[in-house]
């Protein structure tokens, strides 16, 4: 349940923000890290950016989360 | 770490295990690593780590799956919440198969009960606005990570003034949990793998105790394979030369201090109350209940319920597993009553739950080698 994906930010709609998440985009609000901004990355968590980390941590996060996803596809 | 390529991550993953068999082989005795975060209990089965490590080193889980510690009693009163007539019950997929004293969610809502799985808490605001003749009751349900995420709909909420919105909040705190664990002794632990995103939170200061007043180390670590090699790595040599500090492994997020803001916003709406667990029954301060600024926002003043006294699900020792006392397999029930199909106790029915994991990926049955992000090539 403390699962949190990484996303980046592409648009600030005021306490919103679009981030995408490996082709998929998602409003989700930045009321729990106001600062950041776009072009940063954060990971996610039930809708709410809890911490951003930099892009070379980011890529590595997705990376990892979309072998994880392949091996889902595995377990069926 | 690094951003790096296959053959470099899969070359580091290598040296880490070479690590932790000499520093294990070093200790020469049997060594306990609990790993408190339900998320690390899947993500140690699930990329093949469980299997790489040495012979004399046991990982248990401990009480970190928010759906599996929350007791029966808070399960009867959310279902006999959602059974009223005018309330939609709104909460996380996890929730919904956990079977209460007598039945489950999932059940209440085959009887009738309006109940909705969301991802994000604001969803359930979006459904209070659609639905100003119903009462919104969102069930909250998780540690310091969801809390805030909890925190801040409510917040929003009163700024708002929605008036038909309202949390049952259900909320647990960690270091209380492992603070019972530790002065019981039932367990003997030789380093904590801390839950990462429970840090990221609420920073790593708040588990300081475990080294300063019990002399036990802790690495706050990540969830990816190198991630949890390296926290592994880190603490065995915490541990091999006897030094006990909480140290982070997961510093690309985590930090001593946490999130300053999300802190900020569990102490405006929340403030820490006696709460009970599966697996350990009251504890003071452990748990989240609405800030009197906030009450009109609680559930468990707006609806009344009552419930006839909970019972336990006979035969089920998801508490000992909770505590990390039980193996899965030391369960009667395990695989051969309780299953994810029919689960008996909710360390069953939660993907995150200890027995789920055990179930799913427990060696005997999975002979298969697991997965690619460790297989080290030759």
């Amino acid at each position: 349940m403390c699962l949190a994906i990484p996303g980046k930010v592409i648009e600030i709609r005021g306490s919103r923000a679009l981030l995408e998440f490996g082709g998929t985009r998602r409003e989700v609000s930045i009321e729990l890290m106001p600062d950041i901004g776009v072009g940063e990355y954060g990971i996610v968590h039930a809708g709410f950016v809890l911490e951003r980390l930099n892009e070379e941590d980011a890529g590595e996060m997705l990376a990892a989360l979309e072998k994880m996803e392949a091996l889902d596809a595995l377990d069926g | 770490m690094r951003w790096m390529d296959e053959f470099a991550r899969e070359e580091l993953a290598k040296g880490l295990i070479d690590r932790i068999h000499r520093l294990a082989q070093r200790l020469g005795r049997p060594i306990t690593i609990m790993e408190v975060c339900g998320t690390h209990t899947v993500a140690l089965f699930r990329h093949g780590v469980r299997a790489a490590l040495p012979k004399n080193l046991r990982m248990i889980s401990g009480p970190g799956c928010p759906v599996c510690v929350t007791p029966n009693e808070e399960i009867d009163t959310a279902i006999e919440m959602a059974l009223k007539p005018d309330v939609i019950l709104v909460t996380f997929g996890d929730m919904v198969r956990v079977p209460g004293s007598r039945k489950s969610l999932a059940d209440a809502r085959i009887e009738g009960a309006d109940i909705r799985v969301v991802y994000s808490p604001l969803e359930a605001l979006d459904i209070a606005r659609a639905n100003p003749e119903r009462q919104i009751v969102f069930l909250g349900v998780g540690f310091e990570t969801t809390a805030p995420t909890i925190g801040a709909t409510i917040n929003q909420a009163a700024s708002e003034e929605l008036a038909n919105f309202s949390v049952f909040s259900a909320h647990k705190l960690v270091p209380p949990a492992m603070r019972a664990l530790v002065l019981s002794g039932e367990v003997g632990v030789d380093g904590f793998m801390l839950p990462g995103h429970v840090c990221t939170v609420i920073g790593a200061r708040p588990f300081e105790f475990l080294a300063d007043e019990f002399g036990i180390p802790g690495m706050v670590t990540g969830f990816q394979p190198l991630d949890l090699l390296q926290g592994i790595a880190m603490l065995l040599d915490q541990i091999a030369n006897d030094r006990h500090r909480i140290e982070i492994e997961y510093t690309r997020i985590v930090s001593r201090e946490g999130n300053r803001q999300a802190q900020a916003i569990l102490e405006k709406v929340f403030t820490p109350g006696d709460a009970s667990w599966r697996g350990f029954g009251l504890l003071p301060s452990s748990g989240l209940h609405l800030s009197p600024t906030y009450s009109q926002f609680d559930a468990k003043r707006r609806i009344e319920v009552k419930i006839p006294p909970p019972v336990e699900h006979r035969g089920c020792r998801c508490d000992a597993v909770i505590r990390g006392a039980l193996e899965p397999e030391e369960c009667r029930l395990f695989r051969k009553v309780c299953t994810p199909e029919y689960p008996i106790g909710p360390c069953m029915v939660s993907s995150e739950g200890t027995c789920a994991a055990h179930f799913k990926y427990g060696e005997a049955q999975h002979p298969h080698p697991i997965e690619p992000p460790l297989e080290v090539k030759p």
